[in-house]
């Protein structure tokens, strides 16, 4: 072979990365990522343009959409340990879960916005309502959900209208799962093969994800007699959130895959760390209530709240890694077509 | 395909036009959007086995539709510097240089032999070399053995080693598009030639459809926030005039058309090619009952689709949606149980 081969790296004698190869017996050369960890599926064999992705990926802003998509679930269940709170006569973890919805709702909203542009093209998500948009049947469901919480915080906080404030209250619950639990089919219901291909679990991740979440704030919040709900939310929540999880990793086989390599990965492990690690501490202060004071609580809490944040950065991550390397997408496919025959 | 089954679907009739409305085979989508009276259902064919990757599609769609330059980067892909399909990229010119097996040979492009002194010393001299000033080689001088009226290098067969494969990409306007089902804004709508087109005025720039379409195709325009992808020049087709790309294509790779008129063309272009001997030729995205209910725009590939950069198997993301609703609503009700269980017990 003549050194004739003009790459993008200049003039090489092997082939390159870059090369687009043909046929079913040539495959691309890949570079190792993440640190020596072996990857948990074979390396796969596969032609592309010049390695370039097939998928456009998304185009959103990492801060903005992840921390949307956590603070819509630590709204939503946030909302379900104050209409429980304030029905079982805990008053300051019903404020606590009260105002913590409030803000965690008005604060997704401003990331929203400002992944948007500018507020006026909110307005836009309004004209219409589609079901098969999850995005549309979502800003229906926040348009409904943000004044219930913040009446419900704001007639808590003053003192007045109880009534009102009792009514928004279970409102907000009633719609809070359903806020919770909709940015899975958000995600989801895209081309990128990590979030498609987990469509199954993924509502249940962020179901779980969204009670662990709540559970720390409760935990920060209120007082160690009143914040037993909040423990056992962690424990049941965190076991949901993490249980899932494995369960979608198993399941969606290669598009895993960018769950376990750089970012991802390390925002994963510490998620995993963070979640279990308080749920393990919520439990224990349960054990002996009061007497730690509030540190061991407080300590549970922020790591519940961290490990949830966590959690949808290495989701969002991961889905991002997958649209951007063509293997994830033309693996699958290519397996399906020649499965079918072809 | 056959013709029979599309007669088949078009015989259940109103029926098949309403339902299937999330995946399948959908014979009439303008009909199926709520539309009456409609022309045609309106494609391409761009058939890359004549195309010459003179990219001509891609300057006549930029300037008829204004869209803005993209980076002017020299990426090293051969002759490709557009890369692909983009908010600023509406038809994009795919290069591909392939080696069909070489069976040993040198492919016979070295020149280490050669003395580039001694042959400039010889310039004038030789009946080979004409002297400076001369721009073509005298008749009959070739060096004997030199392939004439060939293409170097040739293997033993006739073929030459290298081949490029072009091929221009464009927006596939799905039967089923996924940008289309999932924009919360009507921003994107069907027309009522059957194509996908976005309304920049109404676009609020949330960037859903960017990871939703399969193809890689619609995306984000920086300093603008909304999207943009090929209209298959809406504006020229409602006066009766073909896309841009189509008109300035100068092999016919890009052909513009009623959709079953395209189908027809197609597969006697494949039939040809195979009796020809090209067996690598294949048709994608043309089948109605693919993953997409079959592409508006589709293609004759001389290779797999991936080697184009496209999906082999790509799949409406919203075929999914129903499961999807229903595992949100049992995790939501699971999240609902889960404090409910919570609060079980009395307080301490």
């Amino acid at each position: 072979m003549t050194g004739s081969d003009v790459t993008r790296d200049g003039v090489e004698e092997a082939r390159p990365e870059r090369e687009a190869l043909t046929g079913a017996h040539t495959g691309r050369r890949r570079r190792r990522r993440g640190r020596g960890e072996r990857s948990m599926v074979p390396e796969a064999r596969f032609s592309s343009y010049y390695g370039k992705p097939i998928l456009n990926k998304p185009v959103w802003k990492p801060l903005d959409i992840a921390g949307y998509l956590y603070l819509g679930g630590l709204a939503g269940a946030s909302s379900l340990l104050a209409a429980g709170g304030q029905a079982t006569g805990r008053p300051v973890l019903a404020r606590t879960a009260k105002l913590g919805a409030a803000s965690a709702i008005s604060l997704s909203l401003a990331a929203l916005v400002h992944d948007l542009g500018r507020p006026a093209r909110f307005v836009n998500m309004l004209r219409v309502l589609k079901p098969t948009s999850p995005m549309s049947v979502g800003s229906w469901l926040l348009a409904g959900y943000a004044p219930l919480t913040v009446a419900a915080a704001a007639a808590d906080v003053a003192g007045r209208y109880r009534m009102a404030g009792a009514a928004a209250t279970a409102g907000a619950a009633v719609v809070g799962p359903a806020v919770a639990t909709y940015t899975a089919v958000l995600i989801s219901d895209t081309a990128v093969p990590t979030w498609h291909e987990g469509y199954r679990e993924m509502p249940f991740v962020f179901a779980g994800s969204a009670a662990s979440a709540a559970a720390g704030l409760g935990l920060v919040g209120a007082p160690a007699a009143q914040a037993g709900p909040a423990r056992r939310m962690a424990v049941l929540g965190a076991a949901l959130e993490l249980g899932a999880f494995q369960l979608m990793k198993r399941r969606t086989g290669l598009a895993a895959e960018p769950y376990e390599q750089g970012r991802p990965r390390t925002l994963l492990r510490a998620a995993e760390a963070l979640t279990a690690g308080g749920a393990a501490l919520a439990a224990l202060a349960g054990r002996r209530p009061g007497r730690e004071g509030r540190r061991l609580p407080a300590t549970a809490g922020a790591a519940l709240l961290a490990g949830s944040a966590a959690l949808r950065f290495a989701v969002f991550h991961a889905g991002v890694v997958s649209a951007e390397d063509p293997k994830y997408t033309v693996v699958p496919q290519r397996e399906r077509l020649d499965a079918r025959g072809r | 395909m056959t013709r029979g089954s599309a007669a088949a679907a078009g015989g259940a009739g109103e029926e098949a036009v309403r339902a299937n409305l999330l995946f399948g085979p959908q014979p009439d989508v303008a009909k199926a959007a709520g539309y009456t009276d409609t022309p045609p259902r309106m494609g391409f064919f761009t058939d890359t086995s004549v195309c010459i990757g003179c990219k001509a599609c891609e300057v006549a769609c930029k300037e008829w539709n204004s869209v803005p330059e993209d980076g002017l980067e020299l990426t090293g892909m051969s002759y490709d510097n557009t890369q692909g399909l983009g908010a600023d990229t509406w038809r994009h010119v795919a290069f591909i240089e392939q080696r069909k097996p070489l069976g040993g040979q040198e492919p016979g492009t070295g020149h280490q032999d050669v003395d580039v002194f001694d042959a400039a010393r010889s310039l004038g001299t030789s009946a080979s070399s004409p002297g400076p000033g001369a721009t073509a080689p005298t008749p009959g001088s070739a060096p004997v053995g030199a392939p004439a009226g060939e293409i170097s290098p040739v293997s033993p067969d006739g073929r030459t080693e290298l081949r490029w494969l072009m091929s221009s990409d464009v927006c596939k306007h799905c039967t089923h598009a996924a940008c289309l089902d999932v924009c919360p804004t009507g921003s994107l709508f069907r027309t009522e030639f059957g194509t996908v087109v976005v309304q920049e005025d109404i676009c609020n720039g949330c960037g859903y459809c960017v990871p939703a379409c399969p193809y890689g195709v619609i995306d984000q325009r920086p300093h603008d926030g909304r999207v943009w992808k090929c209209t298959l020049c809406y504006d020229r087709l409602g006066v009766g005039m073909e896309p841009a790309c189509a008109k300035s294509c100068p092999t016919d790779s890009i052909q513009f058309g009623p959709l079953d008129e395209l189908r027809e063309r197609a597969a006697a272009r494949v039939a040809r090619l195979h009796a020809a001997g090209v067996t690598d030729a294949r048709l994608y995205g043309e089948n109605p009952e693919d993953g997409v209910g079959g592409d508006g725009a589709f293609f004759l590939l001389l290779d797999e689709p991936e080697v184009y950069g496209l999906p082999p198997d790509p799949v409406v993301t919203t075929r999914d949606l129903p499961s999807m609703w229903r595992h949100a609503a049992v995790a939501a009700a699971s999240l609902a149980a889960l404090a409910a269980v919570s609060f079980a017990r009395r307080p301490r």
